[in-house]
């Protein structure tokens, strides 16, 4: 029997075990969306902006491990995917995203709703695809999700015209994939990886940095086993959050522009960096010339482009992190390195900015995630936007639940968190998703307040209401004369938008009463809002100017006594 | 780091829109090409495609490594520090009276290159050899005054061995 191209898209999304959708209808998808009802195991979540859809697959992806899916009509619907591909691109998220085009016959004419998405899109997505021909789709779905899934990950994107869904084939899900072009290496080169043992049996002052990479290669026991068996301190970059216990003592937190002191001033002061599944990107590394000067470097990658594109590295090893760590973990010997993390413990008793918080009256932004954490005993999976409330979110809640820190890293896209927070519920129907929000990043896709209530997803939404885009303000502040150009926001009455959206919500005012508003969220079934109103011209501490050194670090100053 | 010229080649996937894929990865990672030949290879759909480009030696190298991962790109090699045979197509039309046929007859056989058109007032060159020779014709011809040039751009190929391998690299 014969099947339409639509049906065979379907078949084969099923066949790579997806389950959900998120999508946004147009004209060239419409055989496609007339199957997708008599596929009732594929559901479709309807966004309320194509945006919405990629960073809620993103997302999906991320917590899930597994290949989120996204749908989009031709035209504005595909180009409205381009900022979450960009996104899910440069933070190495699995994605396929589909989209209609125009019939064949209407390509290149500039026809109505005709967009080249695959031109558009080459330097944003892993690779993508223009079916000419219904014969060629299920193989180029099964290539899409392969593809996307295996070595760095990244979205995959497929264009499809309109009359090839229509169009009658035969349906076979091929069991085997030719590419001879895309060969990821899995398996470090043990030579090297004995190299890298040598390296740190020989170190005084070792330092692991974890990233991105070791979550999505879920490398997380082998990662503990590497810093126990050294005694070596794990510091992270903000995508690395959530790859290792930061309750553990050898957790020494974040480094990079809001990293902390000590995290920042080992990594400068090391004689040994292992970098596990990072990319040396320089809001991590700060200025090139001045990160790490004595340190030689082990690097972990599954890209190969990605040794020695930042920084020169003695021993590369390209593969899979979990693979080589447990290669590696064999190959080591324990140590102690004890005056070494006095050393850092002592930075850390010196410089506790970005780790403690001030006293204040009015509600401050740290103290709002502080109490989040408590109350969630950090267990929730925490979202955020882009701002300082990122970064806040980034220093304040203690990430002991392997990857729980959702965040845009490397694009650091606005409206991100409300989408976000959406799909990572989907993902995990189970678990506590808080949403960290800025006043300004969840109005750039506060619609998907729209796809929450109706999929009545528990998600809790913490918006940081600060009246301004806070961290440009925060430049401003520093480096541009607090000259608030652009940043003041005024902001709608977010009590008042969320009834219209029937989603429960309170304003909160006070100090007081911040840890009762989360317990009545957490106690409340379904989406919450809290719009925390916090204290206007609060800065993210610690700091390192951008194109500094990154022992060059702003501490917060001293606040006068009133 | 100095800049040099690199001439990489690769073998890729005759598929529309990889011309497009590499020039756009060359664009993106700001690299200018000088050059891009494309044609067909010994293998029916695959094509190989020689690139002349300038940078240093590592950034040579980190442009080879992000070519390498576009999924239709077979293999990819700089092949600059290797024995390689490399050669232009140029085609010039040189204006050319009754007076000055034979002078540039002369020239044109020099260079064992070949006048394959020929109208009133000029004639049609066509020349194949490395850049340099192909530089020295122009630079005879340009006196007469030249009309119209087109260039190929190089293509190139490794003595011996195959070129555009996989290395294998030694991590
Ligand atoms: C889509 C997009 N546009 C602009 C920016 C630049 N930007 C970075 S942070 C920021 C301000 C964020 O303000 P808000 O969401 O209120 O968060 P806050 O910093 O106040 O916590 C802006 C405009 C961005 N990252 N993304």
């Amino acid at each position: 029997m014969k099947l339409t191209g639509s049906q065979i898209l379907c078949e084969s999304l099923l066949k790579e075990g997806v389950d959900v959708v998120f999508g946004y209808p147009g004209g060239q998808v419409l055989p496609l969306y007339h199957t997708l009802t008599q596929y009732p195991a594929l559901r479709h979540i309807l966004v309320r902006h194509e945006q919405g859809a990629v960073h809620a697959a993103d997302a999906y992806s991320r917590v899930t491990g597994r290949i989120g899916v996204c749908l989009a009509t031709s035209g504005p619907g595909a180009t409205n995917l381009i900022t979450g591909l960009a996104n899910a691109y440069m933070d190495s998220v699995p994605m396929v995203a589909i989209t209609g085009q125009v019939p064949r016959t209407m390509i290149g004419r500039d026809a109505f709703q005709e967009a080249d998405i695959t031109g558009i899109t080459i330097p944003i997505t892993k690779h993508n695809y223009l079916v000419m021909d219904v014969n060629d789709l299920a193989r180029t779905v099964k290539e899409a999700f392969y593809i996307a899934g295996t070595g760095r990950p990244g979205p995959v994107l497929i264009d499809l015209p309109r009359d090839i869904q229509q169009e009658l084939a035969d349906f076979h899900y091929p069991a085997r994939l030719n590419l001879p072009g895309y060969k990821p290496t899995l398996g470090g080169n043990p030579l090297q990886i004995k190299k890298a043992a040598k390296l740190l049996a020989e170190a005084a002052k070792p330092v692991i940095i974890a990233g991105h990479g070791v979550r999505i290669s879920h490398a997380y026991g082998e990662l503990k086993q590497l810093a126990e068996t050294l005694q070596a301190p794990v510091i992270t970059t903000l995508l690395g959050i959530s790859s290792f216990p930061e309750s553990h003592e050898l957790s020494f937190g974040m480094l990079g522009m809001h990293g902390s002191a000590y995290a920042n001033l080992a990594v400068t002061d090391s004689d040994l960096i292992i970098a596990i599944g990072m990319r040396f990107d320089d809001r991590a590394t700060g200025k090139i010339s001045a990160f790490a000067p004595d340190a030689r470097v082990i690097h972990i990658d599954i890209d190969p482009a990605e040794v020695g594109k930042n920084v020169k590295v003695d021993v590369p090893i390209v593969g899979d992190a979990k693979t080589i760590l447990v290669e590696l973990n064999k190959e080591i010997a324990p140590k102690r390195h004890d005056a070494w993390l006095a050393q850092l413990n002592g930075w850390k008793r010196e410089f506790p900015s970005g780790f403690e918080i001030r006293e204040s009256e009015t509600i401050l932004p740290q103290y709002v995630i502080r109490k989040i954490w408590e109350t969630t005993k950090g267990q929730a999976t925490v979202v955020t936007g882009v701002g300082q409330h990122q970064m806040f979110a980034a220093q304040h809640y203690f990430y002991d639940k392997p990857n729980s820190f959702i965040t845009s890293g490397g694009l650091g896209t606005m409206g991100f968190e409300l989408p976000a927070a959406f799909g990572a519920k989907i993902g995990l129907p189970d678990e506590t998703v808080w949403c960290i929000a800025g006043d300004g990043s969840i109005q750039m896709t506060i619609q998907e307040l729209g796809t929450i209530r109706q999929e009545n997803a528990d998600v809790k939404i913490a918006i940081l209401n600060n009246g301004f885009l806070g961290m440009v303000r925060q430049w401003q502040e520093l480096f541009y004369e607090r000259n608030y150009s652009a940043t003041p926001l005024w902001c709608p009455d977010f009590i008042k938008i969320a009834e219209a959206y029937c989603i429960p919500a309170q304003n909160v005012t006070c100090k007081a009463d911040v840890i009762s508003a989360i317990e009545k969220a957490m106690a409340t079934p379904g989406p919450y809002i809290i719009n925390f109103v916090v204290e206007p011209e609060e800065n993210v501490y610690p700091m390192v100017p951008p194109g500094a050194g990154i022992d060059n670090i702003l501490h917060e100053p001293r606040k006068e006594a009133c | 780091m100095a800049a040099t010229k690199h001439t990489i080649v690769a073998l890729v996937a005759d598929r529309p829109g990889v011309l497009n894929r590499m020039a756009s990865l060359f664009r993106r990672r700001g690299f200018n090409i000088d050059s891009i030949a494309v044609g067909h290879s010994e293998t029916p759909h695959l094509s190989r495609m020689t690139i002349v480009a300038e940078g240093s030696n590592t950034q040579v190298e980190q442009i080879r490594k992000q070519v390498e991962k576009i999924i239709d790109v077979i293999r990819v090699q700089d092949i600059s520090a290797q024995d390689i045979v490399t050669r232009e197509l140029a085609l010039i039309k040189v204006k050319a009276g009754a007076e000055n046929r034979s002078e540039i007859m002369q020239i044109v056989d020099i260079f064992r290159a070949k006048i394959v058109d020929v109208s009133a007032d000029s004639v049609m060159v066509e020349a194949t050899g490395d850049e340099e020779k192909v530089d020295s014709l122009y630079n005879l011809l340009k006196p007469f005054g030249i009309k119209e040039m087109t260039r190929t751009g190089r293509i190139a190929m490794t003595r011996g061995e195959q070129s555009g391998r996989r290395e294998d690299t030694a991590d």
